[in-house]
């Protein structure tokens, strides 16, 4: 019995075969393979790479563009992380806890739907939508005339110091009903009665949702502020389609700095390197956010 | 204490079960304006896709349509050959989704039910594979692509993608099956029935549903995919809708009316898709954010 039980372990190793085949494929060569390049100057194509050692580092580090994309992923951490989320806690309290206890859930899950809409649109759709909205002959500007407000209408994309609020506020309108769904589907295992007792106590709103929302929200907050930072970090299509990282580079991210200097400039273990780094920075922040994140649930119980 | 907010719960609570007047159609009407608001560019893109351009021009793009007219649709629809996208992005959505859910039940049967050493390990290493930027792994994929033939292929494209999606499934299955019940499992082996036959016989048929969902995320994900689509997929007869959208994106010289024909034909089978599978969709991101 004992034996049949090993022998019966081992044969499960025959299921994770395929699996483990595309990881390695897929994923750990090409991150090796990456890593490697980077540290090489290569054209790409057929011209065998020629070994620099930490040349292109060294340059990434002088290089004033990639610093201008390091400082737009923390402004874009804000519009994709940490603005939802507030946006997103808020609609779901009041959702659940106001229209649908004033009026009735159908009302609370036809709203959930509406503001889930953008979230689930292709990306470059959204592109293609808000670029005509956004454009100087677009609909936000014919709106600010129609209302008089002409000096307010911009070139929100084209003008440098208004593309990247344009890009974050586009992200915005995408982010906040993934945050949505994930908390009213937290709300929806919050025991009733806590909310009973509070209005019991004639607490506020506003105090229901800080001692009693937030705090039993708190496991879900943390798996979306870790998805959401891990997207922040790697936003890409975007930015591809409202700007292509401009004007004058005032938009753009690392992701679409490799991208371009991959494949359009073709300086391929520069862009390497800056992939590198920007794994390597992912990787570290997602597991310290995990840490915190456990240290928590064990510090709270 | 207990006793006496046991005693007066109901009585306090039907009280304040009653709806208050005013006050909440104020909140409600503030809603339906944000509500409004979000949805103000899905509006746009269906008013001004049926206007005449000359509509258009007099009226601007925010009146209400005069005039009825599918030209604009019809030469998106021709132009970029949008049954061929649709086609693309049907077929490399749904064989991605079927390849990521079986390996990621065949990953998670041997983490959750075998229990197979090293099975804690592998998912952390898969992690590296929801962490790691498409970006660090798509100018190596693409050489090896270019090297066996498989670039400008919609396979090269379902093979990433779906092995990239596999790390968020099996994480999601290994843990449901780690709690699946044993007894189940050793009733079916008293009965002989080999590894193979418990998994597709007694473990998929429970599985089902949040193999449904699993399924449905994947579909949605892999159809709004872009940088892998992009790079790989060059020629046109290939090309998804996300891909053929973000290449017009980039050329802004068009009739507006055009661009909000693209925009209506890009935002409608996601739209169709959302009204079909809505509660699946809001299930299936509660699902995946617990575990």
């Amino acid at each position: 019995m004992v034996k049949a039980g090993s022998e019966g372990k081992a044969g499960y190793y025959l299921y994770i075969i395929p699996g483990m085949l595309g990881f390695a494929l897929v994923v750990l060569i090409p991150l090796i393979a990456n890593l490697a390049i980077s540290f090489t100057t290569w054209k790409g194509g057929n011209i065998s790479p020629r070994y620099v050692g930490f040349e292109n580092y060294q340059r990434l580090l002088q290089d004033s563009v990639f610093w201008g994309s390091m400082q737009h992923t923390l402004l874009f951490i804000i519009s994709m992380t940490i603005v939802p989320i507030l946006l997103g806690l808020v609609l779901a309290a009041v959702l659940f806890d106001y229209i649908a206890a004033q009026f009735n859930e159908t009302w609370s899950s036809f709203f959930r739907a509406g503001f889930y809409l953008p979230q689930i649109l292709p990306l470059t759709t959204v592109g293609v939508l808000w670029t005509w909205i956004l454009n100087p002959f677009g609909i936000i500007n014919a709106v600010l005339r129609a209302l008089g407000l002409d000096f307010m209408a911009k070139n929100w994309l084209g003008d440098a110091s208004y593309a990247l609020l344009a890009v974050s506020a586009v992200i915005v309108w995408v982010q906040v009903g993934y945050c949505l769904v994930v908390f009213m589907s937290g709300l929806a295992r919050v025991d009733p009665s806590l909310y009973e007792a509070a209005e019991l106590d004639n607490a506020s709103w506003f105090g229901r949702f800080r001692s009693i929302t937030i705090p039993m929200l708190m496991p879900e907050i943390f798996v979306v502020a870790l998805t959401t930072l891990i997207a922040a970090l790697k936003v890409f299509a975007p930015i591809y389609v409202l700007t292509s990282g401009g004007p004058d580079n005032a938009t753009t991210v690392p992701s679409y700095l490799s991208y371009y200097h991959f494949f359009t400039t073709n300086r391929v273990g520069y862009a390497a390197a800056i992939a590198t780094l920007q794994t390597v920075m992912t990787i570290v922040l997602g597991v310290l956010f995990m840490r915190m994140q456990s240290k928590q649930s064990a510090g709270g119980h | 204490m207990a006793a006496t907010s046991s005693l007066s719960a109901p009585i306090v609570s039907a009280d304040h079960r009653r709806k208050k007047g005013f006050g909440r159609w104020v909140v409600l009407a503030i809603l339906l304006v944000f509500l409004a608001a979000t949805l103000f560019p899905f509006f746009l893109a269906a008013f001004n896709a049926i206007k005449t351009a000359a509509d258009y021009a007099a009226n601007g793009p925010l009146a209400f349509p005069r005039s009825f007219d599918l030209t604009a649709l019809k030469n998106f629809w021709t132009t970029v050959d949008f049954p061929r996208k649709l086609f693309n992005s049907i077929l490399i959505s749904a064989c991605t989704a079927v390849l990521a859910v079986v390996l990621s039940l065949l990953n998670a049967y041997a983490i959750g039910i075998g229990r197979v050493r090293g099975g804690q390990a592998l998912l952390v290493i898969l992690l590296i594979a929801i962490m790691a930027p498409q970006e660090a792994l798509v100018y190596p994929l693409y050489y090896m692509a270019k090297q066996v033939g498989l670039f400008d292929s919609m396979l090269s494209v379902i093979i990433i993608l779906g092995v990239l999606h596999t790390a968020f499934g099996t994480y999601l299955l290994s843990s449901v099956l780690a709690t699946f019940p044993r007894e189940i499992i050793e009733a079916a082996q008293i009965d002989n029935a080999t590894r193979w036959q418990i998994l597709w016989l007694v473990i998929v048929p429970v599985l089902r549903p949040t193999l449904a969902v699993l399924a449905t995320f994947f579909f949605i994900w892999t159809w709004n995919e872009f940088l892998i689509p992009l790079v790989f997929l060059v020629s046109n007869n290939n090309q998804t809708i996300s891909v053929a959208m973000g290449v017009l994106s980039g050329s802004n010289t068009q009739e507006p009316t055009a661009i909000a024909a693209a925009s209506l034909l890009g935002i409608l089978p996601t739209v169709i898709f959302f009204l079909i599978f809505q509660r699946t969709l809001t299930r299936g991101v509660a699902a995946g954010a617990v575990k």
